[in-house]
């Protein structure tokens, strides 16, 4: 129970240093008054802006109104769109949320059995034809991929259409593209791209913990005692391959974010993505610091979700044995 | 009761290697009976553990069998598939292994992993699995069975632990148990429980048992007939009392003999022969002063560690590992410290060389001053020439990229002991004085056995040319006739550099032929602290007369040395 | 005969034909691309010697190829072939340059909080685990964006490859420090080290010469793999625009200029590079998987 608690008080100070990374991106890269108004204003006038901003106040003063507007959902006003923020944000955040999350979802539905049985299976065809997929999806770069998968599926056979977003259908009080025919041929092959890498990944992370774990000496035992295969890989080896695995896939949901900044352009996908790579082209400061946030704030929730699921797995954790 | 369970008849497994074969097993004929416990010793590489897995069908790759029989009441084992040898395990063959802490999956509890292999093996409904699990456990001596079967094998003890993987050998009812090094990472009283519990479910059960140790005192107490092991090849066989009191090959006499006695001090440690090296002379070189006083004597002396619990605020609670209100140590005695694990023995050791700070008190060295005040680099680095440690893991001891040259020569170079152009010379002198030969330093470590590379760390530490050696547990991870010879060396270097020695250990008839003065340790606390004689023959202290009669002892060897000394 | 080489390394590596092709593959690109300017048959950036009468001009065995032109040309009239090896120059050097930087400062924050423990890994281990809040490509795509829109375009267009080995180096080298403090606080609690420590070793030269060659091992294989991610962020980055200038594109810009012009048909801009971009990382990948296995006691 401490430990969780522990580790609640850890997350909130690492997203209160995020808070300021994004704070101090926010206030030092470039001027705000300037990106504000043009160069003509008077000395005077950008004085007043400044102090009307609160720019002269200190330091400290200025990073905890900051946190305190952050936390209210406030990140300032867009310098190249002229919008809160915070609104642009929200309009693109659905769009980003669903392939991320199609994709998390489809690497983990893949990535975990082949995983297990690339672990049980060393040697057989079919394992090592799944290990020589992974390298390449690991390999591969997702702009490439996105690129050939255009030139094949759109350009040669043109089963499936080349970017945009397709038709949403509410869905359970959610507005979603996956559940229309147009929706998904839309959403395919960019979740096909952005889940490529992760199944690759968590393949052979998976994979490389199973063979570890059967090489232990309580699954030797476990063999000694006459105890059947399935038991001993499925009971036995697998709950303690997830322990570490589980973090590991916690960690890859920021990485997700990170990579369908990527998936978005080449699929000209409206999600944040584009907006990020337009906030950076035009040095849009409060879009930026926004988005570090937001990052941030995704990694430190999967921590989280992880250090409680790994309450719930280990036992030597919860009594504090390790 | 004379049906033969198990048979081996010319047995022979192989590892294949691409640089050429090596067969662990050349030709090994047994045989175990019901109700009997039939033990297999040998040295490490002999091969026992090897005859163990291969009946269990549960060979490390690439072993396989290459030569033989292994029948199970009449069945060849070696014909049938490997499901069919699947089935047998549990069902026919259980197994124990050495390690307790690793045998069970740390994620299940150990009512879950017991229940789990009743209701398999002997096809019963899970619930009446669990009432069965907790019969068991409560079988082999786990009090409050019904409920600490919901606990997990973390929170049990080392010799609990291991009846829980007794009990989990047990689940299928076998009438074969293969017991590997038992009780092995075990301390010696909990030792005499777990064998105990052996040799009572083999009783009551009718069970054939082979019980695989390098112990032969674990023999003498527990075998009622042993077969002795060497390189992969049967030495001798025989009933225990037989091959214990008057074994017929020189090998079982040598290794018979080479096990230090609990029972007296043998002569060839008592009174090593004095040897001399050239090197003696550099060695004994700036040691003038030899005052009688107390070499190093330590006052109030405790240390405190934190537990790692967690609580809100970080880690709370401390436990206090080492609390005695004084010692000292003569100079040029040999003091032995003994104590099971858990007792604060390496942690005493290591306070008084400086190695580890005390939570409270003081040591003061007659040539240093008290240990607090060596502060300035020049006095701690005169300390660390006089003051210098051999490990118990020779493994760990020495840096595996570093080659043995290199690692002698380092702290002689550091403390300037030589000229750069002498240091070559000198390496050289102290590889042959441990006894290696002059070119093994041109090796890296893992190019020597454990025995060796002890020797190597004894080189390494007389390199600064100390006064005073703490030996922890150096033997304890070494084969038995390799442990006498580096105990002769020890004793030989004590006399021959009148070298004071603190001896850390948990094997009270090691510490008994090399020490002077004996004292016991129990959590923390000295029990009892007289010269050795004394103490071995009339313990004053409960703990200490504990200690000596749970210690498992091939006894009647004292007519084996005799024999030894004789030829 | 194979059987007969008593070496272990030479053994394993001789019987892996994959990884032995994926070294000689690395070694091949590495002598060709480093001297790029010897082996390209023609120089794509001197603009002397691109005429825009040889643009889109097809592979040299489809038809309306020339066999001037190995690959084909762009749109420019510049050579594929000799665009590749100039470009992979550039993949290679900030691959490897990255990640040499992400390996100095990994190792320096590993070796200091894995062996002194305390309060110094504590603070060391808190910076790291803030940065490694935010995935490496996002690091690296907001340094170089943030630079690229505050530096005037030709100061960023000529420091374009060393911005990127910061960018890339910077942001990587949480990974390491992580692994390299693991193994360091295991070595620390070997008795080799309480050994230097009894001998009155200074703390330096135990962290140098006894800690660090035992460490190398992993680091090695982090370092191969990272090389691997280092390049394809590389080519990320030049193909969002934030990398190489399109004068002297990195493979990952001419991948970006190809794909605009895919649907006309014109494929081998984007095919080319894009092979040699994939054989690149696979062969290093592959032999990091190796190495790691090699290393790994247990799995043989």
């Amino acid at each position: 129970m401490y430990f969780l608690l522990a580790r609640v008080l850890q997350a909130t100070i690492v997203m209160l240093c995020v808070a300021l990374v994004g704070f101090l991106v926010f206030q030092f890269v470039g001027d705000p008054v300037l990106a504000l108004v043009g160069q003509e204003t008077t000395v005077e006038d950008r004085e007043a802006l400044r102090e009307s901003l609160g720019l002269n106040d200190p330091i400290l003063l200025q990073y905890a109104r900051y946190v305190m507007n952050a936390l209210q959902g406030d990140f300032g006003i867009s310098y190249s769109f002229n919008r809160d923020v915070s609104e642009m944000i929200a309009e693109r955040l659905p769009a980003t949320i669903e392939l991320v999350m199609f994709s998390g979802v489809l690497s983990l539905i893949l990535a975990i059995p082949a995983g297990i049985y690339t672990g049980i299976r060393r040697k057989g065809g079919l394992a090592q034809t799944i290990m020589a997929l992974s390298v390449i999806g690991v390999s591969i770069p997702s702009f490439l991929l996105g690129i050939l998968l255009i030139l094949v599926f759109s350009v040669w056979l043109n089963w499936l259409p080349s970017f945009g977003r397709g038709d949403v259908a509410t869905v359970l009080g959610m507005r979603t593209s996956l559940f229309t025919w147009d929706g998904l041929s839309h959403v395919l092959m960019p979740a096909a791209v952005l889940c490529l890498f992760q199944l690759g990944v968590i393949l052979r992370l998976i994979r490389a913990e199973m063979l570890e774990v059967l090489r232990t000496d309580y699954i030797r035992f476990a063999w000694a005692r006459g105890l059947p295969g399935q038991r001993v890989y499925f009971r036995h080896a697998l709950k303690n391959t997830l322990v570490p695995v589980v973090t590991a896939i916690g960690l890859q949901l920021s990485s997700l974010f990170a990579f369908s900044i990527i998936t978005e352009r080449v699929f000209q996908w409206p999600g944040m993505g584009s907006l990020l790579l337009h906030a950076i082209g035009q040095s849009d400061i409060p879009l930026l610091a926004a988005y570090l946030i937001f990052v941030g704030l995704v990694f430190t929730i999967s921590n989280l979700v992880v250090d409680a699921i790994y309450v719930l797995i280990d036992p030597r954790i919860r009594h504090g044995a390790h | 009761m004379t049906d033969i369970l198990c048979k081996t008849t010319d047995l022979k497994v192989t590892f294949p290697h691409r640089l050429g074969d090596f067969t662990a097993v050349h030709g090994f004929d047994m045989e175990v009976r019901r109700g009997e416990i039939v033990g297999l010793i040998g040295e490490s590489g002999a091969g026992k553990s090897t005859i163990g897995n291969a009946i269990m069908g549960l060979l490390s790759h690439p072993g396989q069998v290459s030569g033989g029989r292994i029948e199970l009441e009449g069945q060849n084992l070696l014909d049938l598939s490997d499901a069919a040898l699947a089935r047998l395990r549990g069902r026919k063959i259980g197994t124990i292994f050495q390690d307790p802490m690793t045998s069970l999956n740390p994620l299940m509890t150990v009512g879950e992993q017991l229940a789990e292999s009743i209701a398999l093996l002997q096809d019963k409904p899970m619930a009446q699995a669990r009432n069965m699990a907790a019969e068991r456990l409560d079988a082999v001596g786990i009090p409050d069975a019904i409920n600490r079967m919901n606990q997990y094998p973390h929170e049990f003890s080392g010799g609990m632990r291991q009846r829980v993987v007794i009990a989990l050998a047990m689940a299928g009812d076998p009438d074969l148990l293969i017991a590997d090094e038992p009780t092995t990472a075990l301390d010696v009283s909990v030792q005499k429980q777990v064998l105990d519990l052996i040799r009572s479910i083999c009783i009551e059960r009718s069970l054939g048992v082979i019980l695989v140790t390098h112990d032969m005192g674990v023999i003498a107490e527990t075998a009622d007939r042993v077969y002795v092991m060497r390189h992969g090849k049967l030495v001798e066989t025989g009933p225990t009392e037989q091959v214990i009191h008057k074994p017929s090959q020189k090998y079982t006499r040598d290794l018979i003999a080479s096990i230090p006695s609990i029972e007296c001090c043998e002569e060839r440690f008592r009174n090593p022969v004095k040897r001399t090296g050239e090197i003696d002379q550099w060695l004994l070189a700036g040691h003038k002063d030899q005052s009688t006083d107390d070499y190093v004597t330590a006052s109030a002396l405790t240390k405190d560690f934190a537990i790692r619990k967690k609580t809100f605020w970080g880690t709370s609670g401390s436990f206090q590992a080492v609390d005695i209100p004084g010692l000292s140590i003569a100079r040029g005695e040999v003091l032995g410290l003994v104590g099971e694990s858990g007792s604060g023995k390496s942690t005493l050791g290591r306070m008084m060389i400086g190695l580890v700070q005390p939570s409270s008190g003081s040591i003061h060295y007659s040539d240093h001053g008290p240990l607090a005040e060596v502060r300035s680099r020049a006095a701690r680095k005169a300390l660390r020439r006089d003051v210098q440690v051999v490990f118990q893991d020779p493994y760990s001891s020495l840096n595996s990229r570093m080659r043995v040259d290199h690692i002698l020569a380092e702290p002689i170079r550091f403390h300037g002991l030589g000229e750069r152009a002498e240091i070559p010379r000198l390496v050289g002198a102290l590889l042959e004085r441990v006894g290696l030969p002059p070119d093994a330093g041109r090796k890296f470590p893992h190019q020597f056995s454990g025995g060796q590379r002890q020797r190597i760390c004894i080189a390494r530490a007389l390199s600064v040319r100390p006064r005073f050696l703490l030996c922890d547990e150096p033997t304890s991870a070494l084969d038995v006739s390799i442990q006498a010879e580096m105990l002769a060396l020890l004793m030989e270097l004590r006399r021959s550099l009148g070298l004071t020695l603190l001896f850390v250990s948990h094997d009270l008839a090691v510490v008994r032929q090399v020490s002077d003065r004996v004292a016991v340790m129990k959590q923390g606390k000295i029990v009892e602290c007289r010269d050795a004689e004394h103490l071995f023959e009339t313990p004053e202290n409960d703990y200490t007369r504990m200690l000596l009669d749970t210690a498992p002892r091939a006894s009647g060897h004292k007519e084996a040395i005799n024999l030894r000394s004789a030829t | 005969m194979l059987e007969r080489i008593r070496s272990d390394f030479w053994y394993e590596l001789l019987n892996s034909p994959v990884t032995l092709a994926s070294a000689i593959v690395i070694a091949l690109m590495v002598i060709g691309c480093s001297f790029a300017p010897v082996f390209a048959p023609h120089t794509p950036f001197d603009p002397a010697t691109i005429s825009i009468l040889d643009n889109n001009l097809p592979p040299a065995w489809a038809d309306g190829g020339d066999p001037r032109f190995l690959f084909g040309t762009d749109l420019q009239g510049r050579d594929v072939l000799s665009a590749m090896l100039y470009g992979g120059r550039i993949s290679l050097l900030v691959g490897i340059g990255a990640v040499a930087l992400s390996v100095v400062i990994g190792m320096t924050v590993g070796l200091l909080a894995g062996y002194f423990g305390g309060m110094t890994d504590a603070v060391l281990m808190r910076i790291a685990e803030i940065q490694f809040a935010f995935p490496p490509i996002l690091i690296a795509l907001l340094f170089n964006g943030i630079l690229k829109a505050s530096l005037p375009a030709d100061i960023f267009a000529q420091a374009a490859v060393p911005i990127m080995i910061l960018a890339i180096g910077l942001a990587g080298w949480v990974q390491f420090a992580r692994i390299v403090r693991a193994s360091a606080m295991v070595q620390r609690n070997q008795d080799y080290v309480t050994a230097c420590h009894a001998m009155g070793l200074p703390t330096l030269t135990i962290i140098l010469r006894h800690i660090t060659p035992n460490i190398v091992g992993p680091v090695l294989v982090l370092a191969m793999l990272q090389i691997a991610v280092a390049i394809v962020t590389e080519a990320t980055l030049s193909f969002l625009g934030l990398g190489t200038p399109l004068t002297e594109p990195s493979l990952g810009a001419l991948i970006q200029i190809g794909s605009q012009y895919l649907f006309s048909g014109i494929w081998w801009v984007v095919i080319f590079p894009g092979a040699m971009l994939l054989v690149m990382v696979v062969a290093f990948n592959l032999v990091a998987d190796w190495v790691r296995d090699y290393l790994n006691p247990r799995l043989r």
